[in-house]
């Protein structure tokens, strides 16, 4: 059912990648972001490292997919920047990846599967043209790598939650891109699609890859990603899982409620035993 | 009204093509309207256009000018940018902004209709809101042997070119961009990091609309042009599930409705002893409604009597299936030595109709028959039997409700005495995977919480894992 990553994105592209990228994937200067003149976020400063699986953590409201969404240039900054590879994330779109809220889409649209993971491939089209045998062939290959060629055709409201969102994980596979954000990809999907889910990560990763997740679910965040953001309106804490998931920073974020702390205290746990 | 070649050349063919064309444009940006929710865009663009519309008219002193289009486009697009601005200004959602800038921008415009209208009778508040289907003449034919004339096609009435060109345009730009449509009205945000600026196409989108509704007032009316950008896509949307059949079929029931409605107009009153004809425009919008009412009725999958007999034929099953499980029941209290015998038929379906929520005793009937032709069940001296088949079903059924009775109970820590209506309704939807889950560990659960036997799983279906 899975194919490896090579087979899927075209080699040229992954010759693309420098050996040693010289700049973080992505780099954060000073970012504030208010909706409403009210602050969401405040002086983010973030280095991202380079071919890493890093979640972004933290409580509900403590802008994390605005963190993501003012990244791609979805949202406006009152103030700071955001370079990717070096430069200004405008000028990077066509190596950048993204996987929106799997709610955040209208689901009953008359498309098929394939038709959604076809749209990966629109920044390469280009305006005004149709999408060639050559692009739906690359997307169908990326259904294929999620499991879901025999979906293809079928109307992406026939699909459960977790293969919508693997339909989502293709199409962000089809982009081809170098650094790749993602919002919850992990909410509300099946055992198996979270599987298939934390194996292509690995494999994009291994692929030079960097992949940026909201992430909720404190438990598989050791497990799943070698950095973590700790994100409470502020940076509360930025580096490896091992150093950063200690139970004062979770407190921080968090606000200390208890239920969280055990949480917290389970996924330390984890992290220590796991390395 | 008599039919001969000439009067349907001169009257009835330039007013079909009119209407044809003009909702045929509308149905092709209405449905990228009401796919992307923003029906009502079209109804304040349509109403926020009249000033637009007064204004071209006032400068250039004829219907006839191009510069009334673009004063409609002009008026409709700087309408959608008022609703924008507004709705960030205001802190009011999007629907209430619409309400003020199309209302007060229609006002507007229907105030200095009353100004134009005093100086020129030749564009009053019938013609802007109603059209005037019935005055678009083409009196160049001489009978049909006369269209092979190109000169004839020339004087083709002025209003008909100018929606046949307005039509053009709308099929070609969304050939054209169909990718950027499609992208921007399905995942917004996606196409922005993409570099397809989503603003810039609806911007475009919205003066389309603009485009079409302009070309169509004089022909099916400003106010009804609303009724033709929203219900033949409302339509479409019940009948299919891909982006082209949308279009296609979305405009092949605004031709529908064009040609139907101008024909019932002219000719329904007559039939019906009538002596004068109906409004065309007026009727084309009604037939529009009736077809967005036919289709939510009529509709293959999405409409009301397909549910209805979905519906019943899952009442259907799960009646069938209770009433396997009831008789897979009895079987246990005989071979418990509680009962001598299983119940006689009547009593069955008695009891099933007091067990099963929603079971009538003409539904338990059916089902009864239904067993007994899929040959689930047999009648043995006025009692109903399982056969083999029956009871392997029931109990994988009976397995189901247990198992689903222990989970509720053990894992989620439900009372005993709650979970057999729940377990119930979840035993007809337990796949076999799901089935496999409930059980865990080699050997299984054997007993429920009422401590009842959990049957054992079907041999060719434990170890197989999914």
């Amino acid at each position: 059912m899975m194919k490896p990553l090579h087979q899927v994105v075209s080699p040229r592209s992954l010759d693309e990648l420098p050996e040693h990228s010289a700049a973080s994937p992505l780099s954060i200067h000073d970012m504030t972001v208010a909706y409403r003149r009210k602050p969401v976020l405040w002086d983010i400063d973030y280095d991202a490292p380079d071919r890493s699986l890093i979640a972004i953590v933290g409580p509900n409201g403590a802008g994390k997919s605005t963190l993501i969404k003012a990244c791609l240039g979805l949202i406006p900054m009152a103030s700071g920047r955001v370079e990717i590879y070096g430069k200004p994330a405008k000028a990077q779109r066509g190596i950048v990846g993204y996987v929106p809220q799997r709610e955040s889409v209208d689901w009953d649209f008359p498309v098929s599967a394939l038709d959604v993971v076809c749209m990966g491939r629109y920044g390469r089209i280009g305006w005004m043209k149709p999408v060639s045998r050559l692009h739906r062939d690359a997307a169908m290959a990326c259904l294929e790598k999620v499991g879901l060629t025999d979906l293809a055709n079928r109307q992406i409201s026939q699909l459960s939650g977790g293969q919508q969102q693997r339909v989502f994980l293709a199409r962000a596979l089809a982009q081809e891109a170098k650094l790749y954000f993602m919002d919850e990809p992990f909410a509300g999907v099946d055992a198996s699609t979270e599987q298939a889910i934390v194996e292509t990560l690995r494999e994009l990763k291994a692929h030079g890859r960097t992949v940026i997740c909201v992430h909720h679910d404190l438990h598989t965040v050791p497990e799943y990603f070698d950095h973590a953001l700790l994100l409470n309106m502020r940076v509360v804490a930025a580096g490896p899982v091992g150093d950063v998931f200690t139970p004062e920073n979770l407190q921080k974020t968090y606000g200390g409620r208890l239920t969280l702390l055990d949480q917290a205290a389970q996924a330390l746990a984890r992290a220590e035993r796991g390395g | 009204m008599s039919f001969s070649a000439q009067e349907f050349l001169a009257i009835d063919l330039p007013a079909l093509l009119a209407a044809t064309l003009a909702t045929v444009s509308c149905a092709l940006v209405g449905s990228f309207l009401v796919l992307r929710r923003q029906s009502l865009m079209g109804d304040a663009i349509a109403h926020a256009a009249l000033p637009g519309i007064v204004i071209a008219f006032l400068i250039a002193g004829t219907r006839a000018s191009p510069a009334m289009v673009l004063g409609a486009a002009a008026a409709g697009t700087l309408a959608t940018v008022l609703i924008e601005a507004l709705r960030r200004a205001a802190r009011v959602e999007s629907q209430a902004s619409m309400g003020v800038v199309f209302s007060i921008m229609f006002a507007a415009g229907v105030l200095l209709l009353e100004q134009a209208a005093a100086r020129n009778i030749d564009l009053d508040a019938d013609c802007v809101l109603y059209g005037q289907l019935e005055d678009i003449l083409w009196l160049a034919p001489d009978g049909f042997a006369s269209l092979l004339d190109p000169s004839v096609w020339m004087a083709m009435p002025r209003e008909v070119v100018t929606l046949a060109i307005v039509c053009a345009a709308v099929v070609a730009l969304i050939a054209l961009f169909y990718k950027e449509l499609k992208i921007t009205s399905f995942d917004p945000g996606l196409a922005t990091t993409l570099g397809i600026n989503s603003s810039a196409v609806h911007y475009g989108l919205m003066a389309a609309t603009a485009l079409v509704v302009v070309a169509s007032f004089e022909a099916v009316g400003s106010i009804l042009v609303i009724a033709m950008l929203i219900c033949p896509a409302a339509a479409a949307r019940m009948f299919t599930d891909r982006l082209p059949s949308q279009l296609f079929v979305s405009a092949t029931l605004a031709a529908l409705a064009a040609i139907a409605g101008y024909v019932l107009a002219g000719f329904g009153p007559i039939w019906l002893g009538a002596e004068h004809s109906l409004n065309a425009a007026g009727m084309i919008a009604v037939v529009g409604g009736a077809l967005v009412g036919l289709a939510i009725v009529g509709s293959p999958r999405h409409g009301a009597i397909a549910r209805t007999i979905r519906r019943r034929r899952l009442s259907l099953r799960i009646a069938r299936e209770d009433l396997l499980g009831l008789l897979y029941r009895f079987e246990e209290a005989t071979d418990r030595g509680e009962r001598e015998v299983g119940p006689d038929q009547e009593s069955a379906l008695r009891l099933l109709v007091r067990l099963a929520p929603g079971a009538s005793l003409k539904l338990a009937r059916r089902a009864m028959q239904c067993c007994l032709r899929d040959g689930s069940l047999r009648l043995d001296g006025g009692r109903l039997v399982l056969t083999e088949a029956g009871r392997a079903e029931a109990r994988r059924l009976v397995r189901s409700h247990r198992l689903w009775e222990r989970y509720l109970v053990q894992e989620l820590g439900q009372r005993p005495d709650h979970v057999h209506r729940t377990a119930m309704e979840l035993e007809h939807i337990t796949s076999p995977a799901m089935q496999q889950e409930l059980a865990p560990g080699p050997e299984g659960p054997d007993r429920d919480p009422h401590d009842r036997p959990i049957p054992p799983g079907d041999p060719s279906e434990t170890g197989k894992n999914t």
